[in-house]
């Protein structure tokens, strides 16, 4: 069943079979959906991952074709993809990304050249700093990936990993304040005060910023919704959390607690011979902001509680792997 | 976990949908039952370190315990937090 419209003024959402349902309360949590990209070229075996039914159609696209596999895009959602491509599929992979680097978005230069590094090792082609233009085919099947300077780049399976559009169309129509994802503030409450937006849909104001954020994780939609069920059940707690992410790729789990941004502070806690590095980015007032860790669950756990407290390090405990960071929460 | 998100046990967030990754699916197992588990390996270990709720000899993260015949009959205690 689809929401064809809000009617605001009389509290209600009309259904597409023409069914109406009164509200005293709306929750807009439409998510998103993949950017569109190169639509023009309806070619067979291009993929985007979204659902569990792309995940099911990827899956049976790795088996039934030949040759190289493109991802378009180098965010998690492609590399994640670049990783089981390689490894169990034991493919040739290309990963094209427009931004000068991987993860550009997501992660900070320190973390974006070591998961590079570990893709490069695991066969995978990096083109960083590279513009996708267009697909090739031959008899409907894509063939090619066709680079900005006029490269080809053989491919047999090409995957679209570059964003998302947050589906804002319901909250236009009605007419709430949208800027690339419904506009909320810190109780994720629209231009329309009976009217809540969470999720990938949203964007809202930071709490340790106060900046307008628009941001794509399980964690971001779990605690708005807690929040939004906070308000209608008459104890409004603002959303106030500490976002964190998370990815495994090539044997590696990247975590990351709180936001990265350009401009901070990067310290370095190596402890590679455990397999395990830690990138602690600060402000430049000195405030913890993000932690990025590889393989290091409970250092990520205790970052996101560190980061919620208050309570900081300094560089040099950072730095060395012999301080007990736990000791700060004591 | 994937059955008690099924069955919407409440008590079990299991955040990042069994990844080993958030700690909000801690259980504590009947010490009967325990030993028939597979031990946790170091990420579920390191994990452990980190729940909300008091960790206990009995603790799991529910994503990383394989339900089989041999666990019939065990009696799993949800916390009373998660975060």
């Amino acid at each position: 069943m689809q929401v064809e419209r809000i009617v605001r003024d009389e509290h209600k959402v009309l259904l597409s079979d023409g069914q109406e349902l009164a509200y005293e309360t709306l929750v807009i949590a439409t998510g998103s959906r993949a950017r569109p990209f190169l639509e023009d070229c309806a070619v067979e075996n291009v993929y985007t991952l979204r659902t569990l039914r792309d995940a099911e159609a990827i899956r049976a696209a790795a088996e039934t074709t030949e040759g190289p596999v493109v991802i378009v895009g180098g965010g998690y959602v492609g590399l994640e993809l670049a990783a089981t491509f390689r490894t169990h599929f034991q493919r040739m992979v290309h990963v094209v990304e427009a931004a000068p680097r991987l993860l550009m978005r997501a992660a900070s230069p320190a973390l974006s050249a070591l998961v590079a590094a570990r893709h490069q090792e695991a066969g995978t082609v990096v083109h960083a700093g590279r513009c996708v233009t267009g697909l090739e085919q031959v008899d409907g099947a894509v063939s090619g990936v066709v680079m900005q300077d006029g490269e080809v780049l053989p491919a047999g399976l090409v995957i679209k990993g570059v964003g998302i559009l947050p589906n804002q169309e319901l909250a236009v129509m009605a007419g709430l304040d949208c800027q690339d994802g419904i506009l909320v503030d810190q109780y994720c409450r629209t231009s329309d005060s009976s009217i809540f937006a969470i999720g990938d849909c949203c964007r809202f104001p930071e709490a340790f910023s106060g900046r307008l954020v628009r941001l794509e994780c399980v964690q971001n939609a779990h605690d708005q919704a807690r929040t939004v069920a906070s308000v209608i059940s008459g104890k409004a707690q603002p959303y106030t959390a500490v976002p964190w992410f998370w990815s495994d790729q090539l044997g590696m789990k990247l975590q990351t607690a709180g936001r990265w941004e350009d401009g901070m502070t990067c310290a370095v806690r190596d402890e590679s011979e455990k397999g395990k590095m830690s990138f602690f980015h600060f402000s430049y007032s000195g405030q913890l902001c993000a932690v990025e860790t590889v393989n290091h669950p409970a250092l990520h756990i205790l970052s996101r509680r560190m980061i919620l407290s208050g309570v900081f390090p300094e560089i040099s405990q950072v730095e060395n792997v012999d301080f007990d960071l736990k000791r700060l929460l004591a | 976990m994937q059955l008690a998100i099924q069955e919407n046990i409440r008590g079990i967030e299991a955040e990042c949908g069994g990844a080993c990754a958030c700690a909000t699916c801690h259980v504590y197992i009947d010490d009967a039952y325990l030993h028939l588990l597979t031990p946790p390996a170091q990420d579920e270990e390191e994990m452990l370190e980190g729940v909300a709720a008091e960790r206990r000899d009995g603790s799991r993260l529910a994503c990383q315990v394989i339900v089989s015949d041999a666990l019939d009959g065990m009696v799993v205690e949800v916390p009373d937090r998660q975060f």
